[in-house]
């Protein structure tokens, strides 16, 4: 379908006639990594304007976190950024105790730093192989998916799910961790960079990948700042914003890693700063198994400890505590906290305000990719469908975490 | 019931169905035929939408390979497609696309619904999802999980193969499955 | 305590009037503007040279406990410093207006979007004020609390068994 513009002069002569033709980049797409729909309007290859649809998968998280007890709201954060649940499991277990004024034990602390490392990787590893996918390079795809099924058997060892990993307690965690997790996490350490070397010489050096990315929906760092931009995109157009370092939460003070910024805020810085804080991300891990303190792993706040599972199964008050508890028969204090953790997206943001009931009065979630996806009609202006193809996926547009 | 564990020297491709064998010829219904060469080649469309798409992208990576079981390719057109594959949750904003798609695959389809979502709505008992696909498309196979282990999307793709092995020819010009097409309004 | 100071006392200078209440919750200096003025102070705290809250983390809305009010709050951030601020303001659930802060931040323009879908805030001035999030033709407010979680038109649930 095609239609005609015409541009007049101040004296009504026509200076250009241009035939835009409209595009439907449906809802379901290949290369659309979630459900959004873009109707493009294009003169040839080129993009004249994109006007985004979003909402295919709006599944009402904020109404139902209305009506669900504190404990009972982690499975819905674990459908956020559904690649690095992990992450939006503490993100939330911090605000609620930031809303009970609860300190959590460092070993705990520690721990939480660990599986956020860990998830954070597995965010990362989804994004850049898509990248290398979107780009033709099904190869590092296949090699490096399957360091993810690593971090699987990691998260299954201590929760026991993959994927929506609920893992946690609000408080810290339930038990110390197996003698097997700790020896999959050290297998990891060792073996993990040689996999991610593998797939860096895939791709971060090579020609024809450099020539589709470099220059490829570039940002502005001014224009970043003022669509709300956070995590790896900020950081590619050259600002040096990370909420671990800016407001350290979980003990991130007491490890030191570098925040890698890019310059020009284009594919490759975004693939770029996403390999880097990869490398990063195993640093940490490696001082935080260094440095761990010896203590407790739940912190002392006995209307949030759930009873260790033995005596649930076997013992009638600790099955009924265990009950009130996630049924939310105990007391919270009124009040409203917005605490941010950095996702694998930026900064993702829980806005609680409470009544003193069992269920939160308004819970927001602040969305990095809701809000950064705004920009993308900005920065598709101008530039042909493939290179607009590739801008979506580097900007890591997970769907779960846009529609909420 | 535990299935009796067979062990194999030589990997085995394909089963042959049973038939008069002789020298030159082979002699067999040509409905098996086509139900093995159906079952071995089903081409998938992965309609994934969210969590589960994340466990499909497992599945279809080198660990748990669904290349093996014959859909190597999957096709994201649904002309070209043989099994709607529907992971994550559906929307009421998205259920006519996916009617739309399901309408453009030609016969013989199937439909294998991946995950709590797809079968009945999962956890998401709210005014914006649609509580199962089988509301507006046939369902052949559901697999439950939330989200199902990429050994359960398998199984649940080789009950399909064992569907489609099994066919006949008539079903899908037989009134019944015309009868129930119209249920869903489908022509 | 000492943001909150500051702050509080450069409001009041321009916007003495408006400023409902000022107050620390939890971490985050909390304040209440009137909603005829919220656009001239959020300005004011973007442009001001000692202030410098130039990135607006969030934006969302709510509804009061007693119902009869809507509520916008704007989340600001001043990186160099690293000094977070809330603003609040309050309205009618009948006359539900407030000026956009679209032209300020681009990045307000989705969330405003998500407001007005959520709770039916109309932001004046928005370049395209309609439904982001749930289907067009919806006619109602579904985060406002008269409505109910679940859809009302399902006929396949046994509540018997469920014991609604």
């Amino acid at each position: 379908m095609s239609k005609k513009e015409t541009t007049y002069s101040i004296n009504q002569e026509v200076i250009e006639e241009k035939e835009y033709s409209t595009l439907n980049l449906g809802p379901t797409h290949p290369a659309t990594h979630g459900i959004f729909q873009n109707v493009l309007k294009m003169d040839g290859e080129i993009i004249h304007e994109a006007t985004p649809t979003i909402g295919y998968i709006h599944r009402a998280f904020e109404k139902l976190a209305e009506r669900r007890p504190y404990a009972q709201i982690t499975p819905i954060t674990d459908r956020l950024n559904y690649c690095s649940s992990p992450i939006n499991n503490m993100g939330w277990y911090m605000t609620v105790e930031k809303l009970l004024g609860a300190k959590i034990p460092k070993r705990a602390e520690y721990h939480r730093v660990i599986i956020m490392e860990l998830s954070r990787i597995a965010d990362h590893i989804i994004c850049n192989s898509v990248i290398g996918v979107d780009t033709g390079a099904m190869t590092g795809f296949l090699y490096i998916f399957q360091w993810r099924e690593k971090i699987y058997e990691i998260f299954e060892e201590i929760c026991g799910a993959r994927l929506t990993t609920n893992i946690g307690r609000i408080g810290g965690f339930d038990k110390e961790w197996s003698k097997k997790t700790w020896d999959l996490i050290d297998t990891f350490l060792k073996e993990y960079p040689k996999g991610l070397q593998e797939f860096a010489n895939l791709l971060e050096r090579n020609k024809i990948f450099m020539d589709r990315t470099v220059n490829c929906g570039p940002i502005s760092a001014e224009m970043a700042l003022s669509y709300s931009f956070v995590g790896p995109n900020l950081r590619a157009a050259g600002i040096d914003y990370d909420v671990r370092v800016m407001n350290p939460y979980s003990s991130y003070e007491d490890f030191t890693f570098t925040v890698p910024v890019g310059t020009q805020g284009d594919t490759y810085d975004r693939f770029m700063v996403r390999q880097h804080e990869m490398w990063q991300s195993l640093s940490i891990i490696e001082q935080a198994i260094k440095k761990m303190p010896e203590g407790p792993m739940h912190a002392d706040l006995p209307d949030f400890f759930l009873p260790p599972k033995e005596q649930v199964y076997n013992n009638m008050e600790a099955l009924i505590y265990h009950f009130k508890i996630v049924m939310g028969e105990t007391d919270i204090p009124k009040g409203e906290v917005y605490h941010c953790v950095e996702g694998g997206n930026g900064e993702l943001g829980f806005y609680l305000i409470s009544d003193g009931g069992r269920t939160p009065f308004r819970l927001h979630f602040r969305r990095p990719c809701f809000i950064y996806y705004q920009a993308y009609p900005e920065m598709v202006k101008g530039i042909m469908l493939s290179d607009a193809i590739l801008t979506m996926s580097s900007m890591n547009v997970i769907a779960g975490e846009l529609d909420a | 019931m535990a299935k009796e564990i067979i062990k194999r020297t030589k990997p085995e491709i394909a089963k042959m169905p049973d038939g008069l064998e002789g020298p030159g010829f082979f002699a067999t219904k040509l409905e098996d035929v086509v139900g093995m060469a159906r079952k071995n080649s089903l081409w998938p469309l992965p309609f994934a939408t969210s969590c589960c798409g994340i466990e499909f992208m497992a599945t279809m990576a080198s660990h748990y390979d669904l290349g093996r079981f014959g859909s190597e390719r999957l096709s994201f057109s649904p002309r070209q497609a043989d099994m709607l594959m529907v992971m994550g949750t559906i929307a009421k904003k998205m259920g006519p696309t996916l009617r739309q798609v399901y309408e453009q695959m030609a016969e013989p389809r199937w439909v294998l619904s991946v995950g709590a979502c797809a079968s009945s709505g999962g956890i998401f008992d709210t005014y914006s999802v649609l509580q199962g696909i089988d509301k507006i498309i046939p369902v052949d196979v559901y697999v439950p999980g939330c989200p199902p282990r990429p050994e359960q999307i398998l199984e649940g793709v080789l009950k399909i193969q064992e569907m489609a092995q099994n066919e006949s020819f008539r079903r899908r010009n037989s009134d019944e499955y015309k009868k129930m097409l119209n249920s869903y309004g489908i022509e | 305590m000492e943001l909150l100071e500051i702050v509080n006392t450069k409001l009041k200078e321009h916007f003495a009037g408006d400023i409902e209440s000022a107050e620390m919750l939890y971490d985050y200096p909390v304040f209440t503007i009137q909603k005829d003025r919220i656009h001239d102070v959020l300005k004011f705290l973007k442009e001001d040279e000692t202030l410098n809250f130039h990135f607006l983390t969030d934006l969302c809305g709510m509804q009061t406990a007693d119902e009869k009010q809507l509520g916008v709050i704007y989340h600001l951030h001043n990186m160099p410093k690293n000094h977070r601020i809330r603003l609040k303001t309050f309205f009618d659930i009948n006359k539900p207006e407030v000026a956009t802060a679209t032209d300020l931040w681009p990045a307000a323009n989705w969330m405003e979007r998500e407001t007005y879908d959520f709770f039916g805030v109309r932001f004046k001035g928005h370049p395209n004020l309609k439904r982001i999030l749930n289907v067009d033709e919806m006619d109602i407010f579904p985060m406002r609390k008269e409505y109910p979680l679940e859809d009302q038109t399902r006929d396949d649930k046994n509540d018997s068994m469920f014991g609604r």
